[in-house]
Protein backbone atom coordinates (compact mmCIF):
# COMPACT_ATOMS: atom_id res chain seq x y z
CA UNK A 1 0.00 0.00 0.00
CA UNK A 2 2.64 2.60 -1.14
CA UNK A 3 0.14 4.72 -3.02
CA UNK A 4 -1.74 4.97 0.31
CA UNK A 5 1.06 7.11 1.89
CA UNK A 6 -0.44 10.22 0.69
CA UNK A 7 -2.37 11.33 3.68
CA UNK A 8 -1.30 15.19 4.30
CA UNK A 9 -4.03 15.62 6.97
CA UNK A 10 -5.03 19.06 6.15
CA UNK A 11 -7.01 21.09 8.27
CA UNK A 12 -10.46 21.49 7.35
CA UNK A 13 -9.70 25.08 6.14
CA UNK A 14 -6.53 23.74 4.23
CA UNK A 15 -9.26 21.12 2.41
CA UNK A 16 -11.29 24.08 1.41
CA UNK A 17 -8.73 26.44 -0.25
CA UNK A 18 -7.11 23.54 -1.82
CA UNK A 19 -10.28 22.96 -3.38
CA UNK A 20 -10.88 26.64 -4.40
CA UNK A 21 -7.70 26.53 -5.84
CA UNK A 22 -7.73 23.68 -7.57
CA UNK A 23 -11.23 24.93 -8.83
CA UNK A 24 -9.96 28.52 -10.29
CA UNK A 25 -8.97 26.85 -13.80
CA UNK A 26 -12.39 25.24 -13.97
CA UNK A 27 -14.27 28.83 -13.46
CA UNK A 28 -11.42 30.29 -16.01
CA UNK A 29 -13.18 28.21 -18.57
CA UNK A 30 -16.96 28.28 -17.34
CA UNK A 31 -17.10 31.91 -17.53
CA UNK A 32 -16.49 32.73 -21.15
CA UNK A 33 -18.79 30.15 -22.24
CA UNK A 34 -21.75 30.65 -19.49
CA UNK A 35 -21.76 34.29 -20.77
CA UNK A 36 -22.19 33.36 -24.48
CA UNK A 37 -24.79 30.95 -22.94
CA UNK A 38 -26.53 33.82 -21.24
CA UNK A 39 -26.54 36.45 -24.24
CA UNK A 40 -27.86 33.38 -26.32
CA UNK A 41 -30.69 32.41 -24.16
CA UNK A 42 -31.53 36.14 -23.70
CA UNK A 43 -31.72 36.46 -27.53
CA UNK A 44 -33.85 33.22 -27.48
CA UNK A 45 -36.29 34.72 -25.72
CA UNK A 46 -35.74 33.59 -22.33
CA UNK A 47 -36.39 35.98 -19.29
CA UNK A 48 -33.07 36.44 -17.00
CA UNK A 49 -35.08 33.85 -14.55
CA UNK A 50 -35.65 31.43 -16.85
CA UNK A 51 -32.15 31.45 -18.20
CA UNK A 52 -30.50 31.23 -14.61
CA UNK A 53 -32.82 28.27 -13.30
CA UNK A 54 -31.60 26.42 -16.75
CA UNK A 55 -27.96 27.23 -15.18
CA UNK A 56 -29.24 26.35 -11.62
CA UNK A 57 -31.18 23.00 -12.26
CA UNK A 58 -29.54 21.19 -15.57
CA UNK A 59 -26.17 22.54 -15.25
CA UNK A 60 -24.46 21.18 -18.12
CA UNK A 61 -23.29 23.33 -20.82
CA UNK A 62 -23.39 21.48 -24.18
CA UNK A 63 -27.41 20.92 -23.36
CA UNK A 64 -28.47 24.25 -22.88
CA UNK A 65 -27.31 25.17 -25.99
CA UNK A 66 -28.87 22.84 -27.56
CA UNK A 67 -31.82 23.48 -26.11
CA UNK A 68 -31.75 27.22 -26.63
CA UNK A 69 -31.30 26.51 -30.55
CA UNK A 70 -34.24 24.09 -30.10
CA UNK A 71 -36.82 26.23 -28.50
CA UNK A 72 -35.70 29.52 -31.32
CA UNK A 73 -36.26 26.62 -33.83
CA UNK A 74 -39.85 25.89 -32.28
CA UNK A 75 -38.89 22.35 -31.48
CA UNK A 76 -41.72 20.34 -28.80
CA UNK A 77 -40.56 20.34 -25.06
CA UNK A 78 -40.24 16.36 -25.27
CA UNK A 79 -37.78 16.59 -28.15
CA UNK A 80 -35.68 19.13 -26.34
CA UNK A 81 -35.81 16.26 -23.45
CA UNK A 82 -35.26 13.64 -24.98
CA UNK A 83 -32.25 15.22 -26.70
CA UNK A 84 -30.86 16.23 -23.77
CA UNK A 85 -31.25 13.02 -21.61
CA UNK A 86 -28.83 11.72 -24.87
CA UNK A 87 -26.47 14.19 -24.83
CA UNK A 88 -25.65 13.69 -20.77
CA UNK A 89 -26.17 10.10 -21.29
CA UNK A 90 -22.17 10.08 -20.60
CA UNK A 91 -22.37 11.48 -17.00
CA UNK A 92 -23.76 8.20 -16.14
CA UNK A 93 -20.64 6.52 -16.91
CA UNK A 94 -18.19 9.38 -15.86
CA UNK A 95 -20.75 9.10 -12.01
CA UNK A 96 -19.81 5.55 -12.09
CA UNK A 97 -16.29 5.73 -12.70
CA UNK A 98 -15.75 8.46 -10.36
CA UNK A 99 -18.22 6.70 -7.60
CA UNK A 100 -16.24 3.56 -7.58
CA UNK A 101 -13.17 5.76 -6.39
CA UNK A 102 -15.05 7.42 -3.91
CA UNK A 103 -16.96 4.63 -2.51
CA UNK A 104 -14.45 3.47 0.08
CA UNK A 105 -13.96 6.69 1.18
CA UNK A 106 -16.85 8.92 0.53
CA UNK A 107 -20.16 8.45 2.76
CA UNK A 108 -22.97 7.86 0.54
CA UNK A 109 -24.84 11.09 1.81
CA UNK A 110 -22.28 13.24 0.29
CA UNK A 111 -21.02 11.54 -2.58
CA UNK A 112 -24.46 11.38 -4.39
CA UNK A 113 -24.62 15.38 -3.10
CA UNK A 114 -21.61 16.04 -5.14
CA UNK A 115 -23.12 13.97 -8.48
CA UNK A 116 -25.44 16.74 -8.84
CA UNK A 117 -22.15 19.31 -9.55
CA UNK A 118 -20.59 16.16 -12.19
CA UNK A 119 -19.96 18.14 -15.41
CA UNK A 120 -17.47 16.85 -18.08
CA UNK A 121 -14.57 19.52 -16.46
CA UNK A 122 -15.82 18.77 -12.42
CA UNK A 123 -15.46 15.14 -13.62
CA UNK A 124 -12.37 15.15 -15.57
CA UNK A 125 -10.65 17.53 -12.33
CA UNK A 126 -11.60 15.36 -9.87
CA UNK A 127 -10.57 12.14 -11.33
CA UNK A 128 -7.35 13.50 -11.69
CA UNK A 129 -7.51 15.06 -8.05
CA UNK A 130 -8.75 11.76 -6.95
CA UNK A 131 -5.74 11.66 -4.38
CA UNK A 132 -8.01 14.03 -2.60
CA UNK A 133 -10.62 11.57 -1.80
CA UNK A 134 -8.12 9.97 1.16
CA UNK A 135 -7.90 13.16 2.75
CA UNK A 136 -9.54 13.45 6.55
CA UNK A 137 -11.61 16.28 5.00
CA UNK A 138 -11.54 14.96 1.20
CA UNK A 139 -15.64 15.86 1.21
CA UNK A 140 -14.89 19.30 1.82
CA UNK A 141 -12.29 19.68 -0.72
CA UNK A 142 -14.41 18.34 -3.61
CA UNK A 143 -17.40 20.58 -2.29
CA UNK A 144 -15.43 23.61 -2.63
CA UNK A 145 -14.40 22.50 -6.32
CA UNK A 146 -18.00 21.88 -7.25
CA UNK A 147 -18.93 25.18 -5.94
CA UNK A 148 -16.34 27.12 -7.92
CA UNK A 149 -17.37 25.65 -11.07
CA UNK A 150 -21.54 25.89 -10.42
CA UNK A 151 -21.58 29.11 -9.27
CA UNK A 152 -18.93 30.40 -11.92
CA UNK A 153 -21.64 29.11 -14.13
CA UNK A 154 -24.47 30.58 -12.93
CA UNK A 155 -23.42 34.00 -12.28
CA UNK A 156 -21.67 33.72 -15.89
CA UNK A 157 -25.36 33.15 -17.31
CA UNK A 158 -26.42 35.42 -15.19
CA UNK A 159 -23.80 38.26 -16.27
CA UNK A 160 -24.29 37.09 -19.90
CA UNK A 161 -28.33 37.46 -20.36
CA UNK A 162 -28.18 40.97 -17.99
CA UNK A 163 -25.02 42.44 -19.66
CA UNK A 164 -25.45 40.96 -23.49
CA UNK A 165 -21.96 40.84 -24.97
CA UNK A 166 -19.74 41.99 -22.60
CA UNK A 167 -16.61 40.38 -23.76
CA UNK A 168 -15.45 41.60 -27.17
CA UNK A 169 -16.32 39.09 -29.65
CA UNK A 170 -12.53 37.98 -30.72
CA UNK A 171 -11.75 37.79 -26.82
CA UNK A 172 -14.88 35.16 -26.29
CA UNK A 173 -13.76 33.45 -29.15
CA UNK A 174 -10.35 33.05 -27.85
CA UNK A 175 -11.75 32.01 -24.48
CA UNK A 176 -13.45 29.29 -26.56
CA UNK A 177 -10.41 27.00 -26.43
CA UNK A 178 -10.33 27.61 -22.56
CA UNK A 179 -12.06 24.26 -21.61
CA UNK A 180 -10.01 21.72 -24.25
CA UNK A 181 -6.42 23.57 -22.78
CA UNK A 182 -7.99 22.60 -19.43
CA UNK A 183 -8.41 19.33 -20.82
CA UNK A 184 -4.64 18.65 -22.20
CA UNK A 185 -3.50 20.63 -19.24
CA UNK A 186 -4.99 17.67 -16.78
CA UNK A 187 -3.79 14.92 -19.44
CA UNK A 188 -0.64 15.53 -20.66
CA UNK A 189 0.53 15.00 -16.90
CA UNK A 190 -1.08 11.62 -16.21
CA UNK A 191 0.28 10.71 -19.77
CA UNK A 192 3.72 11.82 -18.35
CA UNK A 193 3.79 9.40 -15.37
CA UNK A 194 2.38 6.75 -17.37
CA UNK A 195 1.72 6.59 -21.23
CA UNK A 196 -0.31 3.75 -21.51
CA UNK A 197 -3.42 6.84 -20.53
CA UNK A 198 -2.20 8.75 -23.97
CA UNK A 199 -3.09 5.22 -25.85
CA UNK A 200 -6.50 4.94 -24.07
CA UNK A 201 -7.05 8.96 -24.49
CA UNK A 202 -5.69 8.97 -28.54
CA UNK A 203 -8.10 5.74 -29.40
CA UNK A 204 -11.42 7.62 -27.55
CA UNK A 205 -10.06 10.62 -30.04
CA UNK A 206 -9.79 8.56 -33.04
CA UNK A 207 -12.97 6.83 -32.07
CA UNK A 208 -15.34 10.34 -31.21
CA UNK A 209 -13.90 11.72 -34.96
CA UNK A 210 -15.23 8.85 -36.83
CA UNK A 211 -18.25 8.14 -34.87
CA UNK A 212 -19.37 12.40 -35.12
CA UNK A 213 -19.50 11.78 -39.04
CA UNK A 214 -22.18 9.42 -38.16
CA UNK A 215 -24.36 9.70 -35.35
CA UNK A 216 -25.15 12.98 -32.62
CA UNK A 217 -22.60 14.45 -30.67
CA UNK A 218 -24.18 12.97 -27.80
CA UNK A 219 -24.33 8.89 -28.98
CA UNK A 220 -20.68 9.62 -30.18
CA UNK A 221 -19.13 10.73 -27.15
CA UNK A 222 -20.79 8.17 -24.83
CA UNK A 223 -20.15 5.63 -27.14
CA UNK A 224 -15.68 6.44 -27.79
CA UNK A 225 -15.70 6.70 -23.91
CA UNK A 226 -17.37 3.60 -23.24
CA UNK A 227 -15.30 1.63 -26.06
CA UNK A 228 -12.04 3.57 -25.64
CA UNK A 229 -11.81 3.17 -21.93
CA UNK A 230 -12.39 -1.10 -22.96
CA UNK A 231 -8.66 -1.17 -23.74
CA UNK A 232 -7.99 0.20 -20.38
CA UNK A 233 -9.01 -3.39 -19.35
CA UNK A 234 -6.51 -4.97 -21.27
CA UNK A 235 -3.55 -2.40 -20.72
CA UNK A 236 -3.81 -0.93 -17.06
CA UNK A 237 -2.98 -2.79 -13.72
CA UNK A 238 -4.94 -3.56 -10.89
CA UNK A 239 -5.13 -0.68 -8.68
CA UNK A 240 -4.56 -1.42 -4.66
CA UNK A 241 -7.42 -0.01 -3.32
CA UNK B 1 -43.52 26.52 -21.21
CA UNK B 2 -40.03 27.24 -20.69
CA UNK B 3 -40.04 25.97 -16.98
CA UNK B 4 -41.50 22.50 -18.62
CA UNK B 5 -38.30 22.23 -20.61
CA UNK B 6 -36.07 23.06 -17.51
CA UNK B 7 -37.54 20.88 -14.87
CA UNK B 8 -37.64 17.59 -17.61
CA UNK B 9 -33.61 18.86 -18.76
CA UNK B 10 -32.99 18.62 -15.24
CA UNK B 11 -34.53 15.39 -14.30
CA UNK B 12 -33.07 13.65 -17.37
CA UNK B 13 -30.14 15.26 -16.55
CA UNK B 14 -29.66 14.83 -12.55
CA UNK B 15 -30.77 10.66 -12.61
CA UNK B 16 -27.64 9.73 -14.54
CA UNK B 17 -25.39 11.84 -12.80
CA UNK B 18 -27.06 10.51 -9.20
CA UNK B 19 -27.89 6.73 -9.97
CA UNK B 20 -23.67 5.80 -10.09
CA UNK B 21 -23.66 6.99 -6.06
CA UNK B 22 -25.95 3.72 -5.42
CA UNK B 23 -25.09 1.44 -7.50
CA UNK B 24 -21.18 1.43 -6.26
CA UNK B 25 -23.00 0.69 -2.68
CA UNK B 26 -24.94 -2.61 -4.28
CA UNK B 27 -22.81 -4.25 -6.24
CA UNK B 28 -19.02 -5.25 -5.98
CA UNK B 29 -17.18 -5.45 -9.43
CA UNK B 30 -15.21 -7.98 -10.96
CA UNK B 31 -11.33 -6.66 -11.15
CA UNK B 32 -11.68 -6.11 -15.05
CA UNK B 33 -15.27 -3.76 -14.16
CA UNK B 34 -12.60 -1.80 -11.91
CA UNK B 35 -9.69 -1.84 -14.75
CA UNK B 36 -11.87 -0.50 -17.28
CA UNK B 37 -13.44 2.29 -14.82
CA UNK B 38 -10.10 3.59 -14.16
CA UNK B 39 -9.68 4.11 -17.77
CA UNK B 40 -12.76 6.33 -17.88
CA UNK B 41 -11.66 9.54 -17.10
CA UNK B 42 -8.96 9.62 -19.54
CA UNK B 43 -11.13 7.73 -22.96
CA UNK B 44 -13.04 11.22 -22.01
CA UNK B 45 -10.30 13.69 -21.87
CA UNK B 46 -9.87 11.81 -25.08
CA UNK B 47 -12.96 12.32 -26.66
CA UNK B 48 -13.89 15.72 -24.93
CA UNK B 49 -10.71 16.98 -26.53
CA UNK B 50 -11.16 15.57 -29.63
CA UNK B 51 -12.67 16.74 -32.92
CA UNK B 52 -14.52 19.27 -30.40
CA UNK B 53 -11.24 21.65 -30.30
CA UNK B 54 -10.97 21.66 -34.48
CA UNK B 55 -14.55 23.79 -33.68
CA UNK B 56 -12.88 26.43 -31.39
CA UNK B 57 -12.62 28.87 -35.11
CA UNK B 58 -15.64 28.01 -36.85
CA UNK B 59 -14.08 27.45 -40.27
CA UNK B 60 -10.61 27.43 -39.02
CA UNK B 61 -9.77 24.19 -37.45
CA UNK B 62 -6.07 24.48 -37.70
CA UNK B 63 -6.58 27.72 -35.00
CA UNK B 64 -7.70 24.98 -32.21
CA UNK B 65 -5.09 22.61 -33.14
CA UNK B 66 -2.65 24.98 -32.74
CA UNK B 67 -3.93 26.38 -29.39
CA UNK B 68 -4.14 22.93 -28.40
CA UNK B 69 -0.27 22.65 -28.97
CA UNK B 70 0.57 25.56 -27.37
CA UNK B 71 -1.51 23.95 -24.21
CA UNK B 72 0.04 20.51 -24.93
CA UNK B 73 3.61 22.65 -24.79
CA UNK B 74 2.88 24.62 -21.57
CA UNK B 75 1.24 21.10 -19.52
CA UNK B 76 4.50 19.24 -20.64
CA UNK B 77 7.03 21.63 -19.33
CA UNK B 78 5.20 21.15 -15.96
CA UNK B 79 3.21 24.50 -16.03
CA UNK B 80 0.26 25.02 -13.63
CA UNK B 81 -3.16 24.22 -15.08
CA UNK B 82 -4.38 28.03 -14.77
CA UNK B 83 -1.01 28.87 -16.73
CA UNK B 84 -2.22 26.06 -19.58
CA UNK B 85 -5.15 27.58 -20.11
CA UNK B 86 -4.57 30.94 -19.98
CA UNK B 87 -1.27 30.62 -22.90
CA UNK B 88 -3.60 28.74 -24.63
CA UNK B 89 -6.20 31.72 -24.79
CA UNK B 90 -3.59 33.75 -25.01
CA UNK B 91 -2.28 31.87 -28.23
CA UNK B 92 -5.11 31.65 -30.12
CA UNK B 93 -6.27 35.48 -29.35
CA UNK B 94 -2.95 36.02 -31.13
CA UNK B 95 -3.66 33.93 -34.04
CA UNK B 96 -7.27 35.42 -34.95
CA UNK B 97 -5.51 39.20 -34.46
Amino acid sequence: MEESSYQTMLSRSQSVQKGVKIGIPLAIGYVPVALTYGVLAQQAGLSIIELTLMSVFVFAGASQFMAVNMIVAGISAVEIIIATFVLNLRHFVLSLSLMNEFRNHIPLKSRAALTLGLTDESFAVSALNKEEREEKHGVLFFTALYLVGYLSWIGGSVAGGVLGEVIPHQLSQSMGVALYALFIGLLVPAVKKEMKFAIIAIIAMLLNGVLDQFVSEGWAIVSSIVLGSFFGIFILKDEAS
Amino acid sequence: MIIVIIIGMALVTMIPRIVPAFLVNKFVFHSWVNRWLQAIPYAALGALIFPGILTVKGEDPKIGLLGGLVAIILSYIGLNVVFVVMGAIAAVYFLTM
